[in-house]
């Protein structure tokens, strides 16, 4: 049975990723699961220098999931590389390192900085929805995504994989644009603009007002957003939204995409990455598939 | 805790390391704990005691995270721990939505889902033979019974005063702190023991504190910070913050620090792993 996959010329194990921001760069669940048995540990957004994040309070739930407004608080890249990477480097894992700027030449400090190291791949934050500056002005102009992942493609010794949001009129037209800019994947979606408002205080919930909104609740948009994809261009796709269990990470496999992250469900269920990976197993035991690549896009 | 802050880059690592061999995040599971017995003790005050694994590692001031059995309502409701054994652990809470409302209803034989040990909790060895002033106010009190208890249990010291505020005459646990320390009474209006806020009540009884712990709402505990850093008394307290995780990896629970967190560098420190018991003066409450 193969459960390898291949993107970019990296070799991931099995497809199952954690998603940006939602398990730090491992360390915090490393006492929940081992993550040997992970495809790729995709680390919390680094920027160039610490990033303070937003007020709190910077997390609501919602109906099936939940919205957040961290705002991207980091230590930076050099505290990264010195605490971090050098965790991540006791396992036999992929790494993957999301960039957050609120330029063009921060994302390339953080990369040409990167360069050098062990980490296999970038994945670019052009859509985290609650930074004002950067981030998302950078994913909902196709022009401008286009122009970005080219210059952060040029000063890349690794694969770049362009994180895109859903907060577009169309998904389809901005993977188009990455992968003219360069991109070697795409990771879709991040999170869906929402809003929660205290009916009693009469304010909102978050202290940024708006926050991102994640979990189960996504998982049908995001899948239409991967397939819609996955017809569009023909780089590989890490799908997320949503995913809580294997039945989920096949779903979005099938709708097109290579690898497969567990995002907000980390939180509700930190075991999830790891079980993910072994329902997959059992799938394909199920349904007698040899290789886990055969199933990707397979939806007809 | 001031070495934590502090902390820089590789040595972060050993740090945690170090706190996994002193046994302070020993037990973090998720686990199914059976309910023992559930009841209402005070109006919306729940008191809710379960057979619980993690129980004997349990430190006062540490919480845990308590899952609703809900597809609709996925995160975990962070409740402090008021008390526990080598096998059972108690928890104090007020209902306050869905998930507290639907542990509310939870009997005997039924299992809550918990995730826990969370957080560093009190340290009790600071309080070595000093005179102890537990300082708890409205749903802020269960989790200093147990720090009440841990003090006489272990014989760290027999000069313990808890100062616990309510709304009205309407106490809950207040008997359960007479056995095991002495006990001052305040009330928002007034029905019971001393008229007004905790911090106006000790100042009003005489009790010379050497150190402060205490948990509360955020007046209460700004109240507190400045009343100790004025009288040079060391005060511990324990904040509360929306959480997602729990276990520091979203950062959604900050609180702002009066030193570099050793997390991000950003004087941010996570409430759920760095608290939620900090140093009074550490935090910029």
């Amino acid at each position: 049975m193969n459960t390898k996959i291949n993107i970019a010329g990296v070799e991931f194990k099995n497809p199952v990723m954690t998603a940006s921001g939602t398990f730090g760069s491992g360390m915090e669940y490393s006492s929940f699961v081992d993550l040997n048995k992970l495809g790729a540990v995709v680390t919390k957004g680094v920027a160039s220098v610490p990033w303070p994040g937003n007020p709190t309070k910077r997390v609501a739930e919602v109906y099936g999931g939940m919205l957040n407004a961290i705002g991207l608080q980091n230590p930076g890249v050099d505290v990264f590389m010195e605490r971090d990477l050098a965790f991540l480097s006791n396992y036999d894992t992929k790494v993957i390192v999301n960039v957050c700027g609120k330029s063009v030449e921060e994302y390339i400090a953080v990369v040409e900085k990167l360069n050098d190291t062990k980490v296999d791949m970038y994945e670019i934050n052009v859509s985290c929805p609650n930074v004002k500056e950067g981030a998302i002005a950078f994913g909902q102009n196709a022009d401008v995504l286009y122009d970005v992942t080219k210059k952060i493609k040029e000063a890349s010794k690794k694969p770049i994989i362009m994180k895109l949001s859903p907060n577009v009129t169309s998904i389809k037209d901005m993977a188009k644009a990455a992968e003219a800019g360069g991109a070697d994947a795409i990771s879709l979606i991040n999170t869906i603009t929402g809003m929660k408002i205290d009916i009693e205080r009469q304010t909102f919930v978050l202290a940024n007002k708006t926050g991102g909104m994640s979990g189960p609740a996504i998982k049908p948009v995001a899948v239409r957003m991967v397939y819609e994809c996955a017809n569009a261009v023909s780089i590989p796709i890490i799908g997320m939204g949503g995913i809580a269990t294997a039945e989920d990470a096949i779903e979005f496999m099938l709708a097109g995409a290579t690898g497969v992250a567990v995002g907000m469900m980390n939180f509700v269920n930190p075991y999830a990455t790891e079980e993910v990976v072994k329902g997959i197993e059992d799938y394909m035991i199920r349904h007698n598939i040899d290789d886990i690549n055969t199933i990707i896009g397979a939806v007809h | 805790m001031q070495a934590r802050l502090q902390a820089r880059g590789p040595a972060h690592v050993e740090l945690k390391e170090a706190w996994r061999k002193a046994d302070k995040y020993m037990f973090m599971k998720k686990v199914k704990a059976e309910v023992i017995s559930s009841k209402m003790i005070e109006k919306d005050i729940y008191d809710l005691c379960l057979n619980y694994e993690g129980a004997k590692d349990a430190k006062p001031g540490q919480f845990v995270g308590v899952f609703p059995e809900s597809d609709a309502h996925l995160l975990m409701r962070p409740i402090s721990i008021c008390s526990f054994d080598d096998k059972t652990l108690r928890l104090v809470y007020r209902v306050v939505g869905f998930g507290t409302d639907e542990f509310s209803k939870l009997k005997e034989g039924d299992s809550a889902i918990i995730l826990g040990n969370l957080g560093n909790g009190f340290d009790v060895d600071l309080c070595k033979g000093k005179t102890v002033v537990l300082m708890g106010g409205g749903i802020g009190i269960p989790p200093m019974l147990g720090l009440a208890k841990t003090l006489k249990e272990k014989g760290i010291t027999d000069d313990v005063h808890a100062f616990l505020g309510y709304r009205d005459k309407n106490t809950f646990l207040d008997k359960e702190f007479e056995e095991v320390c002495n006990v001052h009474l305040a009330s928002d209006n007034g029905e019971i023991g001393f008229h007004g806020n905790v911090v106006d009540a000790l100042k009003s009884s005489g009790v010379k504190a050497d150190i402060i712990m205490a948990c509360g709402p955020m007046p209460m505990l700004k109240g507190i910070k400045y009343y100790a850093e004025g009288e040079n008394i060391d005060a511990y307290i324990s904040l509360e913050e929306r959480m997602a995780c729990g276990v520091g990896a979203c950062l959604g629970c900050v609180v702002k620090t009066t030193k570099e967190d050793h997390h991000s560098h950003v004087n941010n420190a996570r409430i759920c792993t760095d608290g939620p018991v900090f140093d009074a003066r550490d935090v910029d409450i």
